[in-house]
């Protein structure tokens, strides 16, 4: 009885909390979007009221439009991070598999050497990477991107996708092994759909910071056809900055394929997240 | 099975290959280059190797260490708020969200995660523009709850610009302590906390006493990735502020001073190898971190948990 | 460090494979004029292409804070653009010494400009010429004639009337009176210091003595404009301590400022945004009847990036850069960047008049910092935007900032040891 007396305004507590700081995290995202559907002066004049039809205007969509390719972005960036994602996936789990399947000479010395990028940022090798870059030709490529990410993603990807792999059972696999099945159909027919947690876990880790990359798009990829929905929005509202218009549509512009995405694959983000942290 | 002789294995060279090489060609030979020409001085088209010269301008040479200084002190203070601030808010909304009678948990999880997916790009100019006093939003919101003194323009002022931009970073990365710190308390048993309710510990106490030392490891865990995090930090500040990191180099960090030493800055040329040295300097303080963090605190930790 | 010689060897293959290719080439200019670019898509680069079939040209501008940098970035990495609008003096200097710049001193059309236009993009010894000039800029302020109005205010000619004039409009209260902040900086520097600075250090006759050594930074004339600049902010909008550079054009041009320290660069946008008349008024004097000087920068010009792998196009665009049809549409389309070209163009804005009208009254003279003097570290124009707005908000003293920039360039520019 004492309990359920005290959890009652707990919860209550609790609620009050959680929704202002919900409305904390949510406030500029919702004034970005409202403001970017109204006039100069409305915009200027009260910018916490909601668009209405007195003040509406599609004026800074248009110019987005006209003089931004949000769509090349949107799809240079979808290019990047799915491509980069499938290979981190890829070769993260063959390394992993034979970090923890094999025995061998300098097998943890290998996975110490390829955990050391765990912690390092790769932007501090920047400037060879892009002497790399530049000598294969590959400085304005989204090539160029998805190889750096790669390299970024792999240690944590390979930690990870170990960790899980030494956890399939043995017996499973020396029934493969029995029944005639080479290393590689093991590891793709069996081992790999039973890691799939671990996958996802790894993909939502990788997703977000490539997503949002602003630091290498700009050094290796600047050029109009290659630019990211990151660099293409930074370089938009550079060019429109006195247009608020045009810079509010931008932001919303960017913001609106993360939301959607987000409003899609939250559940499933979350749980990749927190399946990964319990281990 | 692993222990009798057999040929070489050649699957397992095939399984490692492509990790290795992408790493190593994009990942650690970089960092070995970056070393490399941190050793070295360009005038003239002409490069010389000049052992640790550019270190010894770096810190010796007031026009470079100046700066230098300030960039780094203005980074550790970036790094203070993040552990303040950004880790005890996340542990309590996890505190808060665990309790597994709450409803809405997964709307407000998801809403307070939002912005954590958002680019600093986006983030920063919105908060730029809700801050910038020709819009007026901020100072018009305190009006309205009777707090207008406590508007300034922050970003402008020296002395709050930085503390500001670390909090606008504080708002959007409070997600990943709180989902971090969430999934650890979800994965504390059961039974550890009705043999504490047993013994009449509840609510508070019980978060404190009995959970909080079993979520230390990933306290552990988020306050590396924070201390990486920020002192790799470099868009929130260029969105906002930059790369000349005003007011008077208030908000320069670790990575904008990278930048403009690397690439230049308007009338003042780049220079690559004293931007490698400073890159160097930001390796050794993370990799000083790290270290910290792997022989001293986690060794400590699972010896503790034992 | 073997950037530049592997980056040489690529553009060398690209170069030898490109005279096969006969279909169309696309020329990309970078540039920091961001507000031109419906300009330059709608009237120049039309003008050009129906001219020169086969050749295709993209305007890609960057912010202007960001340019130099980024520019700086791309032509390391060789994913520059074909045509590089070029800063005056040191900052396109040092990118042709690094060989990111071709020379056009050859082209046809460079016969149209004078020694003065092509000092700006010159060598030193006025051996090579590696830009086309485009545009000078003037300084200035800009006004809203209906708030001078309102307020009862005239336009002010010494720099007490000009404080009188602020004061007036500050008691007044319904209009900011100096639209101006220092977020960016860069306009404290510019707007702000250079700007008013002349009349203070008599144009040319200050900047060379500082450049042969003959004045220091601390020499009175050089400190008296941050003494100006320190009596300023009172006068700026609230914040504008956080008020960024298209935050003071927003608030000028929505009709909330009375002044607008200038550059003569943003006649054509305010024309498309603000909804009362304006006009313009020349840097106050420090007492009626001196002699007074302005700051007419020679400010834009179009170079070649020498890495471009359509180098014969890229000439052909700088040579028309260098034509009557260029300068007279280019003055015309953006009031406010006058031709440096000795073709003589019609201006048809009135406030655009109202600028280059000064140049009969006044001495012209260059940003001081621009030439020479920003060739080192620490970089002195760099510095002359930190100390500025730091005197601007109150955090520096005159004295202490004309001593910083002094110190600064004394620790590596000879003549000033």
């Amino acid at each position: 009885m004492r309990r359920v007396r005290h959890t009652v305004p707990n919860v209550l507590l609790a609620h009050v909390a959680l929704a202002a700081y919900t409305v904390i995290a949510l406030f500029p995202i919702f004034i970005i979007i409202i403001n970017s559907f109204k006039t100069r002066k409305a915009i200027f004049r009260d910018p916490l009221a909601l668009p209405g039809p007195e003040n509406f205007s599609l004026v800074g969509f248009e110019t987005v439009f006209r003089q931004g390719d949000f769509f090349l972005y949107m799809q240079n960036s979808l290019i990047v991070t799915v491509a980069s994602l499938f290979f981190i996936l890829l070769f993260g789990a063959m390394a992993g598999f034979a970090l923890a399947e094999y025995r061998f000479k300098g097998n943890t010395l290998m996975a110490l050497y390829l955990a050391i990028g765990i912690m390092i940022p790769i932007r501090l090798g920047t400037i060879s990477i892009l002497e790399i870059m530049v000598a294969t030709n590959l400085v304005n490529t989204l090539t160029a991107l998805v190889l750096v990410y790669i390299a970024q993603g792999l240690p944590l990807a390979i930690f990870i996708l170990s960790e899980f792999m030494r956890q399939v059972s043995d017996d499973l696999k020396n029934a493969g092994r029995i029944d005639g099945l080479s290393e590689y159909r093991i590891f793709f027919v069996l081992v790999l759909p039973l890691v799939r947690p671990a996958l996802a876990t790894v993909a939502v880790f990788n997703m977000i910071p490539i997503w949002n990359d602003l630091w290498f798009p700009l050094i290796l990829a600047p050029g109009e056809a290659t630019k990211t929905l990151t660099l293409g929005s930074q370089v938009f509202i550079g060019q429109f900055v006195t247009d608020w218009n045009a810079v509010l549509s931008a932001l919303s512009m960017a913001m609106f394929p993360v939301l959607v995405l987000y409003l899609i694959f939250s559940k499933q983000l979350i749980r990749g997240i927190t399946s990964g942290a319990v281990k | 099975m692993t222990s009798h002789r057999r040929p070489i294995r050649w699957h397992i060279g095939i399984f490692l290959a492509p990790a290795v090489l992408v790493y190593s060609a994009f990942m650690i030979f970089p960092l070995f280059g970056t070393l490399q020409l941190s050793l070295f001085t360009t005038s003239e088209q002409q490069t010389s190797f000049v052992g640790l010269d550019n270190f010894r301008i770096l810190f010796g040479d007031p026009r470079w260490s100046g700066a230098f200084w300030n960039a780094l002190v203005n980074n550790v203070w970036f790094f203070v708020i993040h552990m303040l601030v950004q880790n005890p808010l996340g542990i309590l909304i996890a505190a808060v969200l665990s309790n597994p009678k709450l409803r809405l948990r997964g709307f407000y999880r998801s809403a307070i995660f939002l912005p954590t997916i958002m680019s600093f790009v986006i983030v920063g100019f919105a908060w730029k523009l809700i801050l910038s006093p020709l819009w007026g939003i901020a100072p018009d919101m305190l009006k309205a709850v009777g707090l207008k003194f406590l508007f300034a323009p922050y970003l402008g002022k020296e002395e709050y610009a930085l503390t500001t931009l670390a909090l606008i970073s504080v708002w959007q990365y409070v997600g990943i302590p709180m989902m971090l710190i969430y999934a650890a308390l979800l994965s504390i048993p059961q039974e550890v906390i009705e043999a504490g309710e047993v013994e009449g510990v509840t609510g508070f106490a019980a978060f404190w006493k009995i959970k909080l030392p079993l979520i230390l490891p990933a306290i552990g865990i988020i306050s590396i990735l924070t201390f990486v995090g920020n002192f790799n930090a470099f868009d929130l500040v260029y969105a906002a502020q930059g790369a000349l990191a005003g007011p008077n180099y208030a908000t320069d960090i670790l990575g904008t001073f990278l930048y403009r030493t690397f690439f230049g800055f308007q009338m003042q040329l780049g220079d690559p190898n004293m931007g490698a040295a400073v890159a160097m300097i930001m390796f050794l303080i993370i990799l000083t971190g790290v270290c910290i963090y792997l022989f001293g605190i986690q060794m400590r930790m699972t010896r503790y948990q034992l | 460090m073997k950037i530049k010689s592997l980056f040489g060897a690529a553009t060398a293959l690209l170069l030898g494979s490109v005279g096969v290719a006969t279909a169309d080439v696309t020329l990309t200019i970078e540039s920091w004029r961001n507000d031109d670019l419906s300009i330059w898509q709608e009237k120049i680069i039309p003008a050009f292409e129906a001219e020169n079939p086969g050749i295709k040209v993209v305007f890609a501008p960057t912010a202007p804070a960001q340019y130099n940098s980024a520019l700086n970035a791309k032509l390391e990495a060789g994913t520059a653009g074909d045509l590089i609008t070029c800063r005056p003096f040191d900052g396109s200097l040092s990118l042709y010494k690094a060989g990111h710049l071709g020379e056009v001193g050859d082209l046809e059309n460079m016969k149209n400009f004078g020694a003065v236009a092509k000092s700006g993009w010159s060598t030193d010894d006025g051996s090579a010429i590696f830009c086309v000039p485009m545009a000078s800029v003037i300084h200035g302020f800009i006004y809203n004639k209906d708030a001078f109005k309102e307020v009862g205010v005239s336009v002010p000619t010494t720099v007490d009337e000009f404080f009188s004039t602020l004061e007036k409009i500050k008691q007044d209260g319904s209009y900011v009176p100096l639209s101006m902040g220092v977020a960016d900086q860069w306009e404290a520097a510019t707007m702000g210091y250079a700007n008013i600075g002349v009349n203070y250090w008599k144009g040319e006759e200050g900047r060379q003595a500082v450049i042969a050594g003959d004045m220091k930074l601390t020499h009175p004339d050089w400190v008296a404009p941050y003494a100006q600049l320190a009596k300023w902010g009172p006068y700026m909008g609230d914040g504008y301590e956080a008020q960024s550079y298209p935050d003071s054009q927003n608030m000028f041009t929505l009709g909330r400022a009375a002044i607008y320290p200038a550059g003569s660069w943003e006649i054509a946008g305010f024309n498309a945004q603000a909804d009362f008349e304006m006009g313009a008024f020349k840097v106050p004097v420090q007492a009626a009847g001196d002699e007074c000087y302005i700051s007419d920068h020679v400010d834009i010009a179009l170079g070649m990036n020498k890495a471009t792998k359509n180098p014969e196009a890229a000439r052909t665009f700088l040579n028309w850069v260098g034509s009557a049809e260029f300068a007279d549409l280019y003055a015309n389309s953006l009031p406010g960047f006058f031709s440096l070209s000795d073709h003589n163009v019609n201006m048809t804005d009135p406030l655009a008049q109202d600028f280059v009208s000064w140049r009969g009254e006044c001495n012209s003279s260059i940003r001081p910092y621009h030439q020479i003097l920003s060739r080192g570290t620490p970089n002195l124009a760099n510095e002359y935007w930190v100390t500025s707005a730091n005197v601007i908000r109150g955090s520096m003293t005159p004295e202490e900032a004309a001593a910083h920039m002094q110190k600064g360039l004394a620790s590596w520019y000879a003549p000033q040891q």
